[in-house]
């Protein structure tokens, strides 16, 4: 299936663009993260450190577990500092 | 209930003005208004504020839908801008009515926990040391609690 994955923040910066069409099969947010480290340096180095980072599903908070075989977009942020 | 998400900057006295006018039952309106501060020993030029189109509304809107529920709020209305801010312009304005001050006092409160560590957005703040991303902080995480 085909996902739209968007990064935000310094995860935006590091990997170099704000949003990427991806071909995946993965089931869960994790297996995505493994296939992406997979794609290079840039990846491999956003995405070394996971335990503080976010994800969306269809512009909803998940989690690294969460199923993604009904995902249109899929978006990965470091904690929100709003307000 | 009204939000806005916004580039261009706003009148705060103005909206309050609008917003205090719309019900005869009100008894009470609490607004906050946060701003974009320098500290003396490392001065802020600006602030870049960046957030997830779409889904930025959605998560202030459920917010907001809470509030309103759990204390009975007459209404609510937040403004928060994204983009380029100087120290001294206006972030946020969160604003609660409510017959009695108790509710729109928490609700204010709620609502502004919530968008400081759950609603998409991201801070970078620019100064003469250079740029860097403003780290959340735990005391913001654990102040959800509070509302559990």
């Amino acid at each position: 299936m085909m996902v739209r994955v968007l990064y935000f923040s310094w995860l935006r910066e590091r990997i170099g663009v704000p949003s990427e069409s991806i071909e995946t099969d993965a089931v869960r947010v994790n297996e995505l993260l493994d296939e992406l480290r997979e794609k290079g340096e840039r990846y491999k180095l956003a995405f070394r450190q996971t335990s503080s980072l976010c994800v969306a599903i269809n512009q909803e908070l998940g989690d690294m577990d969460s199923d993604i075989t009904e995902a249109d977009e899929i978006a990965f942020f470091p904690p929100m500092t709003g307000g | 209930m009204k939000l806005s998400v916004q580039e261009e900057p706003f009148f705060p006295d103005g909206k309050i003005g609008h917003f205090s006018n719309l019900n005869q039952e009100t008894g009470a309106i609490v607004t906050f208004l946060g701003k974009v501060r320098s500290d003396p020993e490392n001065h802020l030029d600006y602030m870049l504020i960046e957030h997830y189109p779409g889904m930025t509304e959605k998560a202030i809107e459920k917010m907001m839908a809470e509030a309103v529920k759990r204390w009975k709020l007459i209404d609510c209305l937040v403004i928060h801008r994204y983009g380029k801010l100087v120290p001294g312009e206006d972030i946020v304005l969160v604003a609660t009515s409510s017959k009695h001050r108790r509710e729109a006092f928490e609700a204010a409160d709620y609502l502004m926990d919530f968008l400081k560590s759950r609603a998409p957005f991201w801070k970078k703040e620019i100064s003469q040391n250079g740029e860097a991303w403003v780290e959340s902080k735990e005391i913001d995480e654990l102040a959800l609690d509070r509302w559990k």
